[in-house]
C-alpha cells in the first residue's frame, strides 16, 4: 500500500508541470541533491554540501538556525497580531485588552509573540557567545561577526519598539526612559529623539512611528541582514569546524600539533 | 611634449560623462538625504500648550505639596509664597511623586529624592528638579510656563499673594 503511494508521487515528480517547477529532477545521486539546493531559490543561500559532524548538536547547539525559528514565529505571530491593533492612542491599549480578552486565540498569538521575542533575544546573544568561544568570528568569516552585531541591534530595537505598542504604563515609561538615554549622545542626542519620537514627548506620533519601525521598517532590513548572513556562510567556506580548518588540515598533515595564534 | 602633458590632464570623453553622471547620481542622493530629513521632522506638533493653568490660589493650601499628573508640574505654597517645580525627573524623564511622610519628592524608576525646593537629596539624578515661571493672570487664575525654567529661590521665581 504504501508503495503505491510512494509511486504515485514518482509519477508526480515525472509529470511535466513539476519539472518545470524543480528542474533539478528525481534521484537522490550527489548531483542531483546539490541541484536541489542550488536550484531552490531559498536554499541556494546555503552551501550545498555540509560536513556531516556539523549537523551534530553539539557543532552549533543549533542556536543561529533556532534565532531564525524564532523571528519566523514572530513574522507568523505578529502579522495577525495586526489585523486586531490600531496604533492610535487611546486605542492601542484597548486593542491590546481586547486581543488579551476577547479575541479567540488572541491570548495564545500575542503570548507566543512575546515570548518568541523574549527567546530570539536570548538566542541571539547565545549564538553570539558560542560563535566567540568556539572562535569561529576569525579570519574568514570576520565580516560576518559584523552583519550578526548589526543583526542583534535590529534585534534589540526591534524588541524595544514593540514594547511601546501595548501602550499600558510599563510601556510608556520604558520608552520615556528609553528615549532620554538615546537623547545622551553628545550633539545629535535631543534631534535623535525628537526625530524618534516626531515630537518632544511620547505621545500619538511616537506610537506610530514605533509601529511602522517595527512592522515594516525593522523586519525588511532585518531579512536584508539575515540574507546576506547566510550567504556569507557559504562564501566564508561553510560553517566553522576548527577540524576542517585549512591551517589544521596541513598542521596534521605534517604531523605536528597546531598552535592557535592570536591574530595582529 | 606639451601635447602629452595637455593629454594627461584632459578627460576622455567617457571619463567626462561618467562623472557627469556620478556627480549628478551625488547631487541627487544629497537632495533625497535633505528630503528625506525634513520629510521625518515634524514642522507641526498637536502637543499640549506648555502654559498650563492652575486655578485659584485659594486651592493650595499653606505648607503644601501639589502634584498635577497630567501637566507633570508641582504647585508649592511655601512660606515665601507659591512656586512651581518640573516633576520630571532630571534622571531619564519619569514622573516624581510628593511623598508627604518623608517630606521628599522622590522618583519611581530609579530612586532619586529631591528636597521640597528641587535639590537632589540621593539617587542617579544629575541636576535639581527646575523651577518654572509662575505668575497670576488678569481672573486671578495661577498660570505656569513649563517650557521656561526660572533661578530657584530666586525673589521673582515666587508669586505673594
Amino acid at each position: 500500500m504504501a508503495k503505491t503511494v510512494d509511486q504515485h508521487f514518482d509519477d508526480l515528480r515525472q509529470t511535466r508541470v513539476w519539472r518545470s517547477i524543480f528542474r533539478s529532477g528525481t534521484g537522490s545521486s550527489t548531483l542531483k541533491r546539490a541541484l536541489a539546493i542550488q536550484q531552490n531559490v531559498f536554499l541556494h543561500l546555503f552551501s550545498t554540501k555540509v560536513r556531516t559532524r556539523m549537523l551534530s548538536l553539539s557543532a552549533t547547539w543549533y542556536l543561529g538556525t533556532l534565532t531564525l525559528g524564532a523571528f519566523l514565529i514572530l513574522v507568523a505571530t505578529g502579522i495577525p497580531l495586526m489585523l486586531y491593533y490600531h496604533p492610535s492612542v487611546p486605542q492601542a491599549y484597548a486593542d491590546t485588552k481586547d486581543l488579551q480578552f476577547v479575541v479567540s486565540s488572541g491570548m495564545f498569538l500575542r503570548n507566543l509573540h512575546r515570548w518568541s521575542a523574549h527567546a530570539m533575544v536570548l538566542l541571539v546573544f547565545a549564538h553570539m557567545f558560542k560563535v566567540f568561544y568556539r572562535g569561529a568570528y576569525r579570519p574568514p568569516r570576520e565580516f560576518n561577526w559584523v552583519i550578526g552585531v548589526i543583526l542583534l541591534l535590529i534585534t534589540l530595537l526591534l524588541s524595544y519598539t514593540g514594547y511601546l505598542l501595548p501602550w499600558d504604563q510599563l510601556a510608556y515609561w520604558a520608552i520615556t526612559v528609553g528615549s532620554n538615554i538615546a537623547s545622551a549622545v553628545p550633539l545629535v542626542g535631543e534631534k535623535i529623539r525628537f526625530l524618534l519620537l516626531g515630537g518632544h514627548a511620547v505621545n500619538a506620533n511616537a506610537l506610530l512611528r514605533f509601529y511602522v519601525l517595527h512592522c515594516m521598517v525593522l523586519p525588511l532590513v532585518a531579512m536584508f541582514f539575515v540574507a546576506i548572513h547566510f550567504w556569507r556562510i557559504r562564501k566564508d567556506g561553510g560553517l566553522y569546524s576548527h577540524e576542517s580548518e585549512p591551517a589544521t588540515v596541513r598542521a596534521n598533515a605534517a604531523g605536528t600539533q597546531i598552535e592557535l595564534k592570536e591574530e595582529r | 611634449m606639451a601635447d602629452e602633458k595637455q593629454a594627461e590632464q584632459d578627460l576622455s570623453r567617457r571619463q567626462f560623462f561618467v562623472r557627469l553622471g556620478l556627480g549628478s547620481l551625488g547631487i541627487a542622493a544629497a537632495g533625497t538625504a535633505a528630503f528625506a530629513y525634513q520629510y521625518l521632522e515634524p514642522n507641526v506638533l498637536y502637543e499640549p500648550s506648555p502654559v498650563v493653568n492652575a486655578g485659584k490660589p485659594d486651592r493650595y493650601p499653606l505648607d503644601s505639596v501639589t502634584l498635577d499628573v497630567n501637566s507633570a508640574i508641582y504647585i508649592i505654597h511655601s512660606q515665601e509664597g507659591f512656586f512651581s517645580l518640573s516633576a520630571v525627573c532630571t534622571h531619564l524623564g519619569c514622573l516624581t511623586a510628593w511623598n508627604a511622610e518623608l517630606n521628599v519628592i522622590a522618583c519611581p524608576c530609579h530612586g532619586s529624592k529631591f528636597e521640597q525646593n528641587g535639590r537632589k537629596i540621593e539617587g542617579p539624578a544629575p541636576k535639581p528638579l527646575p523651577w518654572k515661571r509662575i505668575w497670576l493672570n488678569d481672573d486671578g487664575d495661577l498660570l505656569i510656563d513649563r517650557s521656561a525654567d526660572v533661578p530657584a529661590l530666586a525673589r521673582d521665581s515666587f508669586v505673594r499673594i
